[in-house]
């Protein structure tokens, strides 16, 4: 089944409820064993504990990024092969993707505390995640502030790709800004290589939530399908309710009564 | 090549003339420079440490207000389809609009810092050194801004929605020209390194900024 078979809602809404409940239960596996493996996972010399948030924070974070290329990929679905399903699979991204980088900044700072002393410190990653939340943050305004979906899917897909090339950019030139103003008693991560028992459960877990995403995004493509029917269908209604009682003169409340029924 | 100079002379002779508003931009920049030793104090040693800083940001912000008039007024009176129709390209059209902008609204800017720089105490080479990176690094914000102000016409929306999406893609050129001036300032690194990615940074959204606004007319005006 290629791509263009998927361009009609109907079959991709046949074929997403085939495959979400097997695409939820490996989700859900896979995160069992991650967490299993990271609590499992021995403690740092040095940060004792505090290590395992890394097992959330740092799939998080890769997932923050990702998001923003799958969102990018689609914007060129909008741009460029007018897929009609492209701009729905941008719209779903963007929540998910703010959440992921809120969950990031959130575990990051919360690592933050017992290691650096407190919850925020402009450092250059810190930074730069927020300015990528910052930008998701906008992305879902610009969402909200149309009613038209394909006015405003043509609009946000512009965005998204004149974002994609400003976020190496921006991640470069806050490296720089920080190196400008770096703070003195950040302590980094210590070891540059990780060890074995660290990194297989990292590895689950990074392949466990881009599982989740995967199935977050595909449910949330279907609500939004289903989102699109429900207002067309709304539409169709009220034209027809006033349609109606434009030409039914005389009891423009009965009218507007039986077209609603 | 005369129909894009035309249109340059055309978008500036409007935003000179009354209605145009282009030096509004200079009267918000003298005035946000003048609220800042409200709020910081009139210590004269903080201020001129910090002046590069706030003759930037009220440059930003500035330049980000006049933005949404860049496509709006043409689009209220119908030349932005004549524009759109015609047969220079887009690109090259967008790109004359936001040079006749800058020439219009960002120039000024640049010319009002030298007096700014008295009042917050900075002293000949600062003010020059300022001036300078303002000069590299406005252009930047005009064309990196003409990205917002397409989305806000093909929107129907501007103002607050246009600066939330623009702000953060200008945030490079504010870190290299602050950087910039700072090092011109007070070291201890070299002015050339900031200053060389300022003006490659301008460069970049020349490049970017008419394709994408056209991109964003040619999709969105209907």
């Amino acid at each position: 089944m290629s791509l263009i078979d998927l361009a009609n809602p109907t079959r991709f809404l046949a074929l997403t409820a085939r495959v979400l409940p097997w695409l939820a239960g490996a989700t859900v596996i896979l995160l069992a064993i991650g967490l299993y493996q990271s609590a499992l996972a021995p403690d740092d010399y040095q940060q004792g504990a505090t290590v395992k948030i890394m097992f959330i924070h740092v799939p998080n974070a890769w997932l923050s990024m990702f998001v923003w290329g799958v969102m990018s990929i689609a914007s060129l679905g909008t741009l460029v092969w007018r897929h009609p399903l492209a701009d729905v699979a941008a719209k779903a991204a963007a929540p998910i993707g703010a959440s992921f980088t809120f969950l990031a900044l959130l575990t990051g700072s919360l690592w933050g505390r017992p290691m650096w002393g407190t919850y925020w410190e402009w450092d250059a990653r810190l930074t730069s995640v927020l300015i990528l939340f910052l930008m998701y943050l906008g992305l879902m305004a610009l969402w909200r502030a149309v009613d038209d979906p394909s006015r405003a899917a043509r609009a946000a897909a512009v965005l998204t790709l004149v974002g994609a090339i400003n976020l190496p950019i921006i991640k470069f030139s806050v490296d720089w800004w920080n190196t400008l103003h770096q703070p003195a008693s950040v302590m980094r991560m210590g070891g540059s290589t990780l060890d074995k028992s660290f990194l297989i459960p990292l590895l689950l877990m990074a392949i466990a939530f881009t599982l989740l995403f995967v199935t977050l995004h595909l449910a949330a493509m279907r609500n939004e399908i289903l989102r699109r029917r429900v207002r067309s269908l709304q539409m169709m209604q009220a034209s027809r309710v006033a349609f109606s009682s434009e030409v039914g003169t005389g009891s423009r409340q009965e009218n507007a009564s039986t077209g609603a029924a | 090549m005369t129909a894009l100079s035309a249109l340059i002379r055309r978008d500036i002779r409007i935003a000179l003339r009354v209605g145009g508003g282009a030096l509004i931009g200079v009267l918000f920049f003298l005035t946000v420079v003048v609220l800042m030793p409200f709020a910081v104090g009139p210590d004269l040693a903080l201020l001129s440490r910090l002046g590069p800083a706030i003759l930037w940001l009220g440059a930003l912000l500035a330049s980000l207000l006049t933005l949404d008039r860049l496509f709006m007024a043409d689009h209220e009176d119908g030349s932005l389809d004549l524009i759109t129709m015609s047969r220079t390209p887009l690109e090259l059209a967008c790109a004359a609009k936001a040079l006749a902008h800058w020439l219009a609204a960002g120039l000024p800017l640049i010319v009002a810092t030298p007096v700014l720089g008295l009042l917050l105490n900075l002293d000949m080479v600062a003010t020059g050194a300022v001036a300078l990176t303002l000069l590299a690094g406005t252009p930047a914000l005009t064309f990196t801004g003409m990205i917002g102000a397409g989305l806000a016409v093909t929107l129907h929306r501007g103002g607050l929605l246009m600066a939330v999406l623009v702000l953060p893609l200008s945030i490079p050129v504010l870190i290299f020209g602050v950087a910039a001036s700072q090092a011109a300032i007070v070291g201890p690194m070299t002015f050339g390194a900031p200053f060389s990615i300022l003006c490659a940074l301008s460069l970049v959204s020349l490049v970017v900024g008419p394709f994408a606004a056209a991109a964003s007319l040619r999709h969105g005006l209907d």
